[in-house]
This record gives structure tokens, C-alpha cells and sequence, in this order.
């Protein structure tokens, strides 16, 4: 199993019955690209969490309203962008590790437990890996906001903020450019926590959501947003353009 | 020339292990909206092998419980046995005698979890499933996919019906439409497929699930129109084709 | 020296029809500290006392959580208790995993009474030590299950198990018409007076006491220490109002209606303890 080569793209029966007779695939894929973005900022006394909510398979629209985040509670959350089966494979995986935790441990997990954890569960499947792009976010035991960012196969760090999915590119670097954080490699260490106030983040992080999906076509119809501080945690929608 | 590994599997006693790499008898496109009183769906009654019309009866919506029904396209073989599994559950309720029944939202759990399953064998299920119900007196409609990609909606539709009868329902769909609306909606659908894809024939069921129950109708026909001046002399109005 | 033949391994019956390991393992139940369980229409409540092993020790905790709809109070061999508890969990979560739904508790109890009776037909396995009253809540409405090491399992209004039960089952047997319709308090005040029939030197108190909660929209969570302040300081205001009613023919008419009620009385069903001396004392 090792040895194939997946194809990735769209793999339905639909595109094929449109041939005539029954005949072999040109290559069946196990693995779809459902697209979507998603981004987390953390900040000193806060964490916010958004991510589109389209559902998508090649140049097809599935669904304008499903949820890329998975809460395993109040203040810890997983996002995954990529292939929706997997992402949901993967949250189900991590919700039963979660709740074994609670019953061996007697107290909930921390966002730095769960962050191993995830990128143990994705490492696991390193020759078949989940084609998810994560990020682990919530708030740490300090009460500071704690973002871990991954790739398909567990490799992960800690940062400031992160931003996965189909519009990353767009994304990253206005992130990188406007959320006043030091970057990670200066010398000697700043802190790199974003140290912009939190309504200001919001808007940003709207703002950013807004301009992917002016020009990503997986991203669009609706932004889920938390936002994550010690008094709770807050759930706003913003509609994006439907196009 | 005899596969290597397969002789070798046969002086072993084993069969070589098969999987599906294509489908052979295929149904197409189900459609299916939510409305007041619960959840429609529709599918025409052809399994198609290839381009040859060789079932022509074949029933691609089935009743699961009082409370759910399941439409497929794709390989129908692989439906069929989805049936089994489905219907292996439902004994089980019966016997446990405990008044309670999957729900329509464990049916479409249980049904990512095979095809999700099944995929990962490389092996898949090479289904698109639609699962209507009502649950707590609400209109549940969801789709999964061979893959295992799997969402609910207020209307979904599979196959070709995603590009051609869906940007309909995006256009017309309310939740509380009434019964005769939403029908009305299915057969517009039904019928742009019928048109469009030529793997959909001129012979259609629609299944119905509120709290009173399902019902799946009998096969039916829709009106079409085919006598348009340019369908009989397609080239007089562009010169120089054909 | 006087040797029972028959009573060496649990794959031998007696010519009495008898499998006498079994009821050793039942006995072992009673020997547990108590463990009371009653409902209401949307409420489950369990109540047990817990044992030190020695002055110094912490009390051994033995009502366990199994899901947010579930879960279970132990009486006899606890080590047991806790591999069930952690068989039951499993269950849940895969049920869960794979339906989306929790798992209804017929099933559940079900399933651990399958796994229970597999030990009682095998020669290289024995019984359960422990039994098990599991107290659950679903779309069905609220459950009480007792499971019995033999392999039977007992849906129940209200059960008490465990050492000096049976005061405890008196209590639940006159009161038992009022829980149907009972609040949550009254369920809960219910079961420590249940209890408190149950103790013989201590009285309750928030060190040897836990209780249990469960029902509509209320996940499955046990009170212990100074969360139960409140009700043990409710049940010693209450107590010194001496109870109204005390006869003997209330008594003898409450029990018939509880047998009515889903006792297992019938002797063929098992149970075979109650119809004599313990084997063991044979």
C-alpha cells in the first residue's frame, strides 16, 4: 500500500458514468481535496479560532455550511482543512482519546497534551497519512493563547498564529505582516505572540477571511469564528460571498 | 497471460483478493429536499451497465425504517449489500425488543463509518447514499460519498443531479415548503436530468418520510417536450453545421 | 473432613442443579459494601457507602461514570467492578464512534450480562465477583439494571445490593410509589434514607458517602464529600422527625407490589441463594 502513488483530485463515479461502458479507472483515488481555510491567532489573554464553512470537491460546490472546527471543549479546538472524511476520522479519533484521557487523568486535557497527542495520531498513519492540514488552538494552563500548527503527517510547532487550508497563501503573509508579532527568529527571543488587542485580531482576522475569499474559490459562504478568553468562549458567524 | 500472483494464490488454496476498481451496473443521480413536513427523495429506476439500459426496474430508493429512508447511485451491487448490513441492524433492533430504532442521523453515521472503512481498505463501497428521515420531529437529509465524505443539507443531490439539478434547488428551495411545492421541485429536477444525462431514464419514484411514516411511490413518468422547431431541423437555424 | 464434590470448577453441576461457584460469586456480592439505586420517570439516582482498609486508608470509590448517560455502583470484588467499568466504556465510546448516538442501556447491560455468563461455561475462566446496579438515562427514558455475576441481569424500579441490602430494600419497598413522580432532591433524600438503613455502626457521612446523578439533561455525575454536605445535613433534619407509619401489614403488601414490580422472584431464574443456606456453609 505503501508503494502507490495517489492522485489526488476528484475520484467520483459521477465524472466516469458519463463514459459508455463499464472499463477500468484510470486510477482510483482514496483521497478528495474538500478545500476550505482555516486560522488561528493567539494572544496573551486570548485565542481565536476561525475557519469557512464550504464544503467543496473539484469545481463543485457540495455544501455552503459545514464545520471545519471540532471542539473537544470551551477551550481547546481542532481545525482541519483538506479531506473531510478524514478530518471527521481524525475528530473522532481525538474525541475518544479525549474522553479516555478524562477517565485515566480525572481532569481535562491541556491544549499541549492534546497537541502531542494529535501529532502522535497523524504520525500513526504516516505511510497512509489523514490528508488534513491541522491546527491545535485553545488556551494553555497559563491562560495565554497556545496555537500548534501541523502538517499532514505530524510534524508540528508551537506559534504565535497559524493558517492552513486553500487560501494560506493568501492569508499567511498579512498575518505575518500585520499582527505586530516578532518573528521566531530573532535573536535574542522576542516573544512572539501577537500583541495586538483583541477586537483589533477580530477584524483582522474577518478582514483576511473576507479578501481569501475574493479570490480562493474553496474558500467562501461563511467564516465560523470563536474567540477563546478565561471568561468563555464566543461564537460569531460572518457570511462571505457565495460566488 | 495468467497473473503470477494470482496462480500462486490458487495453488494456495486461496482466491486472490479482489477489489473494485469500476463500477459495472450503475444507477445515476438521487435527489432529495427537506421540506415542512419532513424529507422527499427522488431517483429514476434504471441500473445501467455502461451504456446499455439493463435494469430498467430497478428500485434505487428503499425504506429503512419508519423513520428513514436511503437512496444510492453508483454500483448497485454495492447497494444492495449496503441493504444487508441495514437490514441486519434493524433485526438486531427488533430482537433487543426495546422500542428503540436507529434514528436517521445513526443510520448516516453508520453509513460514513462503512464507506469511510471500506475506502481505506482500498477497497470501496462505490456508492453515492442519500439518507432522508425525520428525527425529533425534524426534516433530516444528508449524502455520503464513496469516499466517505459525508454532509447534511436542506437539499443535496448526487452525480450529474449536483450540476444540474441542484443550482435549481439552490435557486427555489425553502424549508417550509409545503408537500405539492417541494414535489413540484423534484420533478423540475428530475426532469433537466432526464434531458441531460443520458444515463437517466423516463422513470421515476419519489419517497416520502414524515412523522407519519415513509411511503415510496409507485414509478411514474414526467411530460416532456421534445417537438421544439430546432430539435426537428437542428441545422436550419445554424448554417453551415452539421 | 466433609468435601464438596461439586463445587471445584464452575463448568460442574451439582445433582441438586446447582453450579456452585456461581453462588460463591453471588455471595461474594454480599459481601460488598451496600450500593442503593431507584428512578424516577427522568431521574436515576445511586447511593453506596464506601470501606477504609485501615484507619488510615482512603474509602474505595465504587460508583463509576461510564458515559454522560451512564453509569455504574460495584458491590463485592471492586477490582472486577473497575474491568467492567472499563468494558462498559469502551462499548460507549465505540458505539458512539460508529452511530454518532449514545448507547441505549438495555444494550449496554446487556452486553456486560453476555460477557458475564461466557465466565459461568468455561473451565478456564471464572464468574464476575461483583454486581453491578447501572443507572442510566436515553431516548427510552431513565433505567435502573442489576447485573448479576451469573449472567442474569434485572430491570428494576428501585434495588439495593450489597452488605445488610435488605434494610435498604424494606425502605425502597414501602416508599417506592412515591419515586416515579419525585424531584431530584426527593430522589436523592430518598437514597441516603435507603442507605442510612443500610449502616450499622457509622452513620453516613461525606467521607463514606457518594452518590450518583442522572437524567434528563442532567449528565451522569457523582456528589461526594462537600458537594453531599448539603443532603446528609438534609437527611439528619429530616430524621429527627420520627418517620409516620410503621406496621407490619404496610410492610408484607409494599414487597408483593415490588415483586409485581420486576423482582426476580422465580425460583428458576436463578438466584437459587435465597431458596436455602449458602452453599458454603454447607
Amino acid at each position: 500500500m505503501a508503494n502507490v502513488a495517489y492522485q489526488l483530485g476528484s475520484s467520483g463515479y459521477a465524472a466516469n458514468s458519463a463514459h459508455s461502458a463499464p472499463h477500468a479507472h484510470p486510477s482510483w483515488s482514496p483521497y478528495d481535496n474538500n478545500g476550505g481555510t482555516c486560522v488561528a491567532v493567539a494572544g496573551n489573554d486570548y485565542c481565536i479560532v476561525a475557519a469557512s464553512t464550504r464544503l467543496s470537491t473539484g469545481f463543485s460546490i457540495l455544501s455552503r455550511d459545514v464545520s471545519m472546527i471540532f471542539k473537544l471543549s470551551d477551550k481547546l479546538m481542532i481545525l482541519s482543512p483538506g479531506f473531510q472524511a478524514d478530518a471527521r476520522t481524525l475528530h473522532k479519533v481525538l474525541q475518544q482519546r479525549y474522553i479516555q484521557y478524562q477517565f485515566n487523568h480525572s481532569r481535562p486535557m491541556s491544549v499541549a497534551a492534546c497537541a502531542q497527542l494529535l501529532g502522535n495520531t497523524l504520525y500513526y498513519k504516516r505511510f497512509f497519512p489523514y490528508y488534513t492540514f491541522n491546527i491545535c488552538a485553545g488556551l494553555d494552563e497559563q491562560g495565554k493563547g497556545a496555537v500548534y500548527s501541523y502538517d499532514a503527517i505530524g510534524s508540528h510547532e508551537r506559534s504565535g498564529y497559524a493558517v492552513q487550508g486553500s487560501g494560506k497563501d493568501l492569508i499567511q503573509p498579512v498575518l505575518d505582516n500585520q499582527l505586530k508579532a516578532a518573528s521566531p527568529l530573532v535573536l535574542p527571543p522576542e516573544n512572539w505572540m501577537s500583541s495586538l488587542p483583541l477586537d483589533q485580531a477580530v477584524d483582522l482576522v474577518k478582514d483576511a477571511f473576507v479578501s481569501a475569499g475574493e479570490r480562493d474559490i474553496y474558500t467562501g459562504d461563511a467564516v465560523e469564528i470563536y474567540i477563546i478568553t478565561k471568561e468563555g468562549t464566543r461564537r460569531e458567524v460572518v457570511e462571505l460571498k457565495k460566488d | 497471460m495468467v497473473d503470477p500472483k494470482a496462480a500462486a494464490a490458487v495453488h494456495s488454496g486461496h482466491d486472490p483478493i479482489k477489489h473494485t476498481t469500476s463500477p459495472y451496473v450503475t444507477g445515476t443521480s438521487v435527489l432529495g429536499v427537506t421540506y415542512r413536513d419532513g424529507v422527499l427523495l427522488a431517483a429514476d429506476t434504471l441500473g445501467s451497465y455502461g451504456s446499455t439500459k439493463r435494469y430498467k426496474s430497478f428500485e434505487r430508493l428503499c425504506k429503512v425504517n419508519d423513520q428513514t429512508i436511503i437512496g444510492a447511485g453508483g454500483e448497485l451491487s454495492d447497494f444492495q449489500y449496503i441493504l444487508t448490513l441495514l437490514e441486519e441492524l434493524s433485526n438486531e433492533d427488533f430482537c433487543a425488543d426495546d422500542d428503540a430504532k436507529l434514528s436517521p442521523k445513526e443510520i448516516y453515521a453508520y453509513l460514513s463509518r462503512v464507506l469511510y472503512n471500506r475506502r481505506s481498505k482500498m477497497d470501496p463501497l462505490w456508492n453515492s447514499l442519500v439518507v432522508g428521515g425525520v428525527q425529533d420531529g425534524k426534516p433530516f437529509l444528508g449524502t455520503i460519498t464513496m469516499l466517505g465524505v459525508h454532509y447534511s443539507d436542506d437539499h443535496i443531490a448526487t452525480g450529474f443531479g449536483q450540476m444540474l439539478a441542484r443550482p435549481l434547488f439552490r435557486e427555489r428551495h425553502r424549508p417550509d415548503m409545503s408537500e405539492e411545492e417541494a414535489t413540484q421541485l423534484l420533478h423540475e429536477g428530475l426532469r433537466v436530468c432526464y434531458y441531460r444525462d443520458k444515463q437517466t431514464t423516463n422513470k421515476f419514484q419519489i419517497a416520502k418520510v414524515t412523522t407519519e411514516g415513509t411511503t415510496i411511490s409507485e414509478p411514474f413518468a414526467l411530460e416532456t417536450k421534445w417537438d421544439y422547431k430546432a430539435f426537428v431541423n437542428p441545422g436550419a437555424l445554424a448554417m453551415g453545421t452539421w | 473432613m466433609f468435601r464438596n464434590q461439586y463445587d471445584q470448577d464452575v463448568v460442574t453441576w451439582s445433582p441438586q442443579g446447582r453450579i456452585h461457584q456461581i453462588e460463591y460469586a453471588m455471595e461474594a456480592v454480599k459481601q460488598g459494601s451496600a450500593v442503593v439505586g431507584l428512578k424516577s420517570k427522568t431521574h436515576v439516582v445511586l447511593a453506596s457507602i464506601k470501606r477504609t482498609s485501615a484507619e488510615l486508608g482512603a474509602f474505595q470509590r465504587k460508583l463509576f461514570k461510564i458515559d454522560d448517560h451512564v453509569g455504574i455502583g460495584a458491590s463485592g470484588l471492586i477490582s472486577d467492578g473497575r474491568s467492567i467499568s472499563r468494558f462498559l466504556r469502551n462499548e460507549c465510546l465505540s458505539h458512539r464512534f460508529v452511530f454518532e448516538q449514545p448507547i441505549q442501556v438495555s444494550r449496554l447491560v446487556r452486553d456486560l450480562a453476555d460477557r458475564a455468563q461466557v465466565a459461568t461455561q468455561r473451565s478456564w475462566k471464572r464468574p464476575y465477583g461483583v454486581g453491578i446496579l447501572s443507572a442510566g438515562y436515553d431516548k427510552t427514558g431513565s433505567h435502573l439494571y442489576y447485573n448479576c455475576p451469573s449472567g442474569a441481569y434485572y430491570d428494576y424500579k428501585a434495588m439495593a445490593i450489597g452488605a445488610r441490602s435488605q434494610a435498604a430494600k424494606t425502605y425502597l419497598e414501602r416508599n417506592f410509589e412515591e419515586f416515579a413522580g419525585a424531584d431530584v432532591d426527593a430522589l436523592l433524600q430518598h437514597s441516603l434514607k435507603a442507605l442510612s438503613a443500610s449502616v450499622t455502626e457509622d452513620e453516613l457521612s461525606a467521607d463514606n458517602t457518594a452518590v450518583a446523578l442522572v437524567g434528563q439533561g442532567t449528565p451522569f455525575t457523582i456528589l461526594e464529600g462537600d458537594a453531599l454536605k448539603p443532603y446528609l445535613a438534609a437527611l439528619k433534619a429530616d430524621e429527627d422527625v420520627p418517620p409516620p407509619g410503621d406496621g407490619e401489614g404496610e410492610m408484607a403488601e409494599a414487597t408483593d407490589a415490588a415483586a409485581s414490580a420486576g423482582e426476580p422472584a422465580a425460583p428458576e431464574e436463578g438466584a437459587p441463594a435465597a431458596e436455602g443456606p449458602a452453599p458454603m456453609e454447607d
